[in-house]
């Protein structure tokens, strides 16, 4: 549900970036998203294509890269993908980590005429 | 022509957060976000801590609700401004809709400002609202599962409230294993266990927080 207000924003920012440039029409946005942000790629789609409607942005592609959320453990310094329910460190069985990816929600790029 | 972009979908969300804490600062009002499901006792714990601390402080509340002022008019009757944001359909509070309130507060006569977000584990966690802290409240029949299913919002939060321990007799909720999972992705956390119903650990809780205040205004 939080998709809505995402895709607001994300909307928000990729037109603010088409009128700098002076762009006709977007045809891509190129977005990254983390697994822990909990962002549903189909949902942002669905909201995208009303929200969209009579700006330059209608009818743009969406690429979705998706990024699972990975950590490194303090205690032998490896980094390894968080699992869903088993939070150690496969290599040392350590359970103190720092998340290092999974958390990114931004527009990498648009592509406009 | 490709456009290089690289920026943060919520950026505008957390310029205005950033603004309001510029604003809160400015008023030396000290300002949390409390978060959870919705049951786990944001309501319960805001109404204990306006009693432990109302003798002491200026409290000032924000409700966050989809729809109605239950809330409010709950707190409203402890005497203190209460401001209801009612977010129409929205499952989180956001800057700018905080900015509204606090727009609409005594900022000059508060302390403390409780900010009471919509109940959501997974929406409240990415939208800053220009808090000092963020407190999630997780009560015990939730399960001692919710980190695995919402780890960014375990991931986020400053200090963790296990609420409702009086029905840990009644429950398989191992609050070790949790607390040893949560610390694991969240060195910093401070776990307390409370229960809103028998008063357990809400003075622990009450002390914590006004040691936050102190830490970032000075001695009051």
């Amino acid at each position: 549900m939080h998709e809505l207000a995402i895709t607001k924003s994300m909307l928000d920012l990729v037109l603010e970036q088409a009128e700098k440039v002076e762009a006709k029409e977007v045809g891509k946005i190129n977005l990254v998203i983390g697994e822990m942000t909990g962002v549903v790629d189909e949902c942002v789609q669905f909201y995208f294509g009303f929200l969209s409607k009579g700006t330059l942005a209608e009818g743009a592609a969406l690429s979705f890269t998706m990024v699972p959320t990975m950590a490194r453990c303090r205690v032998c310094d490896k980094p390894f993908e968080l699992k869903e329910f088993d939070w150690t460190c496969p290599y040392c069985q350590g359970n103190n980590m720092e998340i290092i990816a999974g958390k990114e929600l931004f527009v990498e790029s648009i592509e406009v005429e | 022509m490709e456009i290089k972009v690289v920026k943060d979908i919520l950026g505008a969300n957390e310029q205005i957060a950033e603004r309001n804490r510029h604003l809160l600062d400015s008023k030396n009002v000290f300002a949390v976000n409390l978060m959870s499901s919705p049951g786990a006792g944001k309501t319960s714990l805001i109404l204990e801590t306006i009693k432990r601390l109302k003798q002491e402080i200026k409290i000032g509340v924000i409700e966050g609700d989809v729809s109605s002022s239950l809330d409010a008019e709950v707190i409203g009757k402890e005497g203190i401004p209460v401001i209801q944001i009612n977010t129409g359909g929205e499952c989180h509070l956001d800057a700018n809709m905080t900015y509204r309130a606090l727009d609409n507060m005594p900022l000059q006569d508060i302390e403390l400002l409780l900010i009471e977000n919509v109940g959501n584990l997974i929406c409240t966690a990415e939208f800053a609202l220009g808090e000092h802290k963020k407190i999630l409240i997780s009560s015990t029949p939730e399960g001692d599962d919710k980190p695995f299913k919402y780890p960014l919002m375990f991931h986020t939060v400053d200090a963790i409230l296990i609420n409702k321990t009086d029905l840990l007799p009644y429950l398989r909720f191992d609050t070790d294993a949790y607390s040893r999972a949560v610390k694991g992705i969240n060195e910093k956390v401070e776990i307390f266990q409370i229960s809103c119903a028998t008063g357990q650990g809400i003075q622990e809780w009450v002390s914590w927080l006004l040691t936050q205040m102190n830490r970032r205004y000075g001695g009051r």
